[in-house]
Parts: structure tokens; C-alpha cells; sequence
């Protein structure tokens, strides 16, 4: 609780971005709605807009993401601010110098926004406890702990879809363990209402106690699916397939890869989700990632809306109390 | 409040033809801003016979106070659906007053074209501008307090209410 609410200002409103944990309803709720706003303005021909114009924003990877990295340039760049992408890896941090000296410096430049990704999980609340106070800070992803952008964007394509939240089964499907995706997506459902999330798969991808987060645990695929209105695959690392947690690519697509054959077990209306890129024929067919219930390649476009409302309501953490009353007054303005 | 909003519409439309006379325009494009401005831009469009389609405006994301108060969520996207360049423009709206409405407006405008000219049609002008906008037809003026407030209820019908603010 206590990393949840680093996350919100004294007035309940998002300041960073680093975990779903924590979050109220109404806060997910207010990023979708915003979203939406932002997805009908990126399907204008002008998609440019000035709302973070003069801010800088840094994309601080320390590990390698070519498609976050590019949906965050790319929504920060829309609300026309500066974008700096820092690959740390290759960069200061390898000459010695500390991860808190580069966020020093990089303060030092005014930035305005760091958008983290590493390796370690807690690195993006280490990163927003030590920044400076007009600074916020968005978690693109750390370890196996949180990718919380990822999850909203899901919600988003979940909400456009189905409309209602409170009457969904949702399945997801993969490798648990492993999927901070998967841990985002479990606390995103169940604040939003959902009534039943399964997780469906083998025990050596599951992590211990599992149903504690108010998931129902199933390790049938088929069984799984029955009468499910939302599918999400996870990506499954091809390198865990040649330890002891899979026997092989080919068995674990026998069991576990979503087929049409498997899919008739869920609602005729059913979308199927993957937060990619996709391992074809090892989490699915071709026919089932390209077919008509796939929803895979909107997540990528809602990705950009998300990204840009979380930023635009992340920035915008900075009145004081004093002067909120005021501003409301001139919201009133014509 | 006693204001009959219909009259002082079709007063408005007779003066916008007068004018466009005057400049010598035949096929304006009419755009209303989001919301009250939206209502009032719909009769006028139909008052007037515009022939191409009616643009609507939501400024939400121009606003200059935007780091200051944040913004609501859920704005109605913007539509134009027309090529604004080299056209004449007649934007619309409930309310002048400090004119930071208008001035988002236009920047958002020439975010999708460069206009030949834009011009503005009010239905109140409340004066106590903040900056240099002016409308080119107004159906009414009126001298408020600060402390007061005045909105557009609609779509249908059309009615204005002054409120004191807290």
C-alpha cells in the first residue's frame, strides 16, 4: 500500500505511474476516459497536439524494447514534447557512474518526466522516490513485477469491446510466473469490476498462492476457455523452453496454444488479446493471431491513446492547493 | 432570465448574411465550438443554407491553463470535415468574454488548414476581454459582474442563465 501511494498527490490525483496496485477505480476509469479522447484525436489527420509542449520527457530504458519505447516516443511526441531516449545500458551507468547521478543530471537538464524500464522490479519506485518533486515518473515495465501501461492499454481494448467490465469472464493464459503483463492485467480486472478472472496455466507457470489476487487457477486450456468473453495470451520466453519448466515448444502448443478448435469453447463473441510480438504456432495458430476475434494489432494503436493520457494526467500534478480553487474559476472562462 | 434566444439567432443570421455580402463570401464553412457554441451553429447552419457540412470544435486540449487545472476527461473530438485552406470561416459561439476560448480555437483551426479568414458570430458578449479578439456579429452585449456567470442551456430549447459564483 505504501508504493501505492507514492503514485497519487494529496488530492487523490495520479502524479506517477508505477504499479495498478494502489490505484482507485475512478483513477483507471479517468485514464480510459481520457484515452478515449486522445484515440478519436489519433484517428484525425492532425494527430498533434500542445498540451506537454515545452516539457521534456525521458525514455530511460535499461533494458531493450523497441515497440514500448516507440508507443511512448511516439505518444509523448503527439502531445508535442521533447523526447530524449537514453539507452542506459550502453551508455553512462557502464563508465561507473550511478543510476542516481544520471537521474541528477538528467534533473539537471529539466526534464520533466522519466519513463522507466529495467530489468530489476521496484526500479521504477526506487527511480520516483529519489526524483525531484516536479518530476513524475511511468513504469514501461520492471521485471516480473509491473507493466502497468500495457494493462490500461488492454483495459481500454476490453472497454471498447464489451463496454461493461461487471459482467466479464476474462481468461489469461500463458506463463504467469514470469509476466509482470499478467500481474498488471490481475490487479487492472479485478479494481475495474471484472467478476471472474481466470489464469489458465501449467503449475510450473504458475506462481505459489496465485489465487490470492482473486483469480480462479485452471490447467486445462479447454476447460478454461468455457463460455469466456475476453482471451489474453502472454508472450512465452523461448529460452525458459529448453529449462525444466517445459519439456518443449511443440508440447506446450499441443496443451496450451490457442487453436479455433480450442476457441469454440468460449463465447461466440469472444476477443482474443496478446500483448506481443507473438510466438506463432507456440502461444497460437496464425489463423486464430490474423482471424476476425484478434484484437492484437488495436492494442497497438489504443497503446499510443494510453500512453498519452497517463502522461497528460501525470503532468498535470503540479497546482499547488492554494491555487486549485483559482484554477477552477478560470476553467470557467470563456 | 428574459432573453428570447430564437430572435436574437435569426437577428444573428441576418447580420452573418449582411456581412458576407458585404465581403463578398458565397460559400463560408461554419464551425461551432464545443458546447453551447455547437447548439448555436446547428440553427445558424440551417438559418443560412451553408452547403458544405458543419465543423465542431472541442478546444479541451488547447487551453492555456491546462498545467494549471488539468483537463476533463471524455472531450468530444473535434470535427472538420472539409479542407480548410483558402476557405472563409465562421466560428460560433455562446459566450465572449476574456477570448481565451477563441484564441485555443484558432490555434487548434490552424492546426488543420490555413484559412482565408475566419470571423466570429457571438450570442452574448460579456465584454472584460484578456486578449485582442473581437466578434464581427453579436447578438447580445452585456455588462456583468466577475462574480457572475453566464451559460447556455440547451439543445432544445435554447435558454441563458446568470449565476453568482461562490
Amino acid at each position: 500500500m505504501r508504493q501505492g501511494n507514492i503514485q497519487v498527490d494529496p488530492q487523490g490525483r495520479l502524479r506517477h505511474f508505477l504499479t495498478i496496485e494502489g490505484l482507485t477505480p475512478s483513477i483507471l476509469t479517468e485514464i480510459l476516459d481520457t484515452a478515449e479522447s486522445f484515440a478519436a484525436t489519433s484517428e484525425q489527420a492532425v494527430k498533434k497536439l500542445p498540451l506537454l509542449r515545452g516539457k521534456t520527457i525521458v525514455n530511460l530504458f535499461f533494458e531493450p524494447s523497441t515497440r514500448t519505447r516507440t508507443t511512448f516516443e511516439l505518444a509523448a511526441k503527439r502531445l508535442s514534447a521533447d523526447v530524449l531516449n537514453i539507452n542506459v545500458s550502453a551508455s553512462s551507468t557502464t563508465k561507473g557512474e550511478s543510476l542516481l547521478d544520471t537521474l541528477r543530471n538528467l534533473e539537471a537538464m529539466y526534464c520533466d518526466m522519466f519513463v522507466v524500464r529495467h530489468a530489476e522490479s521496484g526500479a521504477a519506485h526506487f527511480i520516483a522516490q529519489h526524483v525531484a518533486p516536479h518530476v513524475s515518473v511511468i513504469n514501461a515495465g520492471d521485471g516480473s513485477h509491473a507493466h502497468p501501461t500495457q494493462a490500461i492499454l488492454d483495459m481500454f481494448t476490453v472497454r471498447r469491446h464489451k463496454g461493461d467490465f461487471g459482467k466479464l469472464c476474462v481468461a489469461i493464459v500463458g506463463d504467469i510466473l514470469h509476466s509482470r503483463v499478467a500481474r498488471s492485467q490481475i490487479h487492472a480486472l479485478t479494481t475495474l469490476g471484472v467478476p471472474e478472472v481466470r489464469v489458465i496455466a501449467p503449475h510450473t507457470l504458475l506462481p505459489a498462492q496465485i489465487e490470492t489476487l482473486g483469480v480462479h487457477v485452471y490447467h486445462d486450456l479447454r476447460e478454461g476457455l468455457r463460455d469466456v468473453d475476453v482471451i489474453m495470451m502472454l508472450r512465452l520466453q523461448r529460452e525458459r523452453m529448453q529449462g525444466a519448466l517445459l519439456p518443449s515448444e511443440r508440447e506446450y502448443f499441443h496443451l496450451y496454444g490457442l487453436t479455433e478448435e480450442k476457441l469454440a469453447y468460449a463465447r461466440p463473441d469472444v476477443i482474443i488479446m496478446h500483448p506481443g510480438p507473438i510466438n506463432r504456432g507456440v502461444e497460437m495458430d496464425s489463423a486464430v493471431a490474423d482471424g476476425p476475434r484478434s484484437v492484437i494489432l488495436q492494442q497497438v494503436s489504443h497503446g499510443i491513446a494510453v500512453r498519452m493520457a497517463i502522461m497528460t494526467l501525470a503532468m498535470r500534478v503540479r497546482p499547488l492547493a492554494a491555487e486549485a480553487g483559482e484554477a477552477m474559476t478560470a476553467r470557467k472562462t470563456k | 432570465m428574459d432573453i428570447d434566444v430564437e430572435s436574437l439567432l435569426a437577428r444573428m443570421a441576418d447580420e452573418i448574411t449582411a456581412l458576407l455580402r458585404k465581403r463578398n463570401i458565397s460559400d463560408p464553412l461554419m464551425i461551432g465550438i464545443h458546447t453551447g457554441g455547437v447548439w448555436l451553429a446547428e440553427r445558424l447552419h440551417r438559418l443560412l443554407n451553408i452547403r458544405e457540412p458543419l465543423g465542431t470544435l472541442d478546444i479541451s486540449f488547447y487551453r492555456d491553463d491546462f498545467t494549471r487545472i488539468g483537463m476533463h476527461p471524455q472531450v468530444t473530438p473535434s470535427h472538420l470535415p472539409f479542407d480548410l485552406d483558402n476557405r472563409h470561416v465562421m466560428l460560433v459561439d455562446d459566450v465572449l468574454y476574456t477570448g481565451r476560448t477563441l484564441r485555443a480555437a484558432l490555434n487548434e483551426i490552424f492546426d488543420y488548414g490555413r484559412p482565408a479568414s475566419v470571423m466570429l458570430a457571438v450570442l452574448v458578449d460579456r465584454g472584460a476581454r484578456e486578449l485582442p479578439i473581437e466578434a464581427a456579429v453579436t447578438g447580445q452585449r452585456m455588462e456583468l459582474n466577475s462574480n457572475e456567470h453566464i451559460k447556455l442551456h440547451g439543445p432544445d430549447p435554447l435558454r441563458l442563465s446568470i449565476r453568482k459564483r461562490d
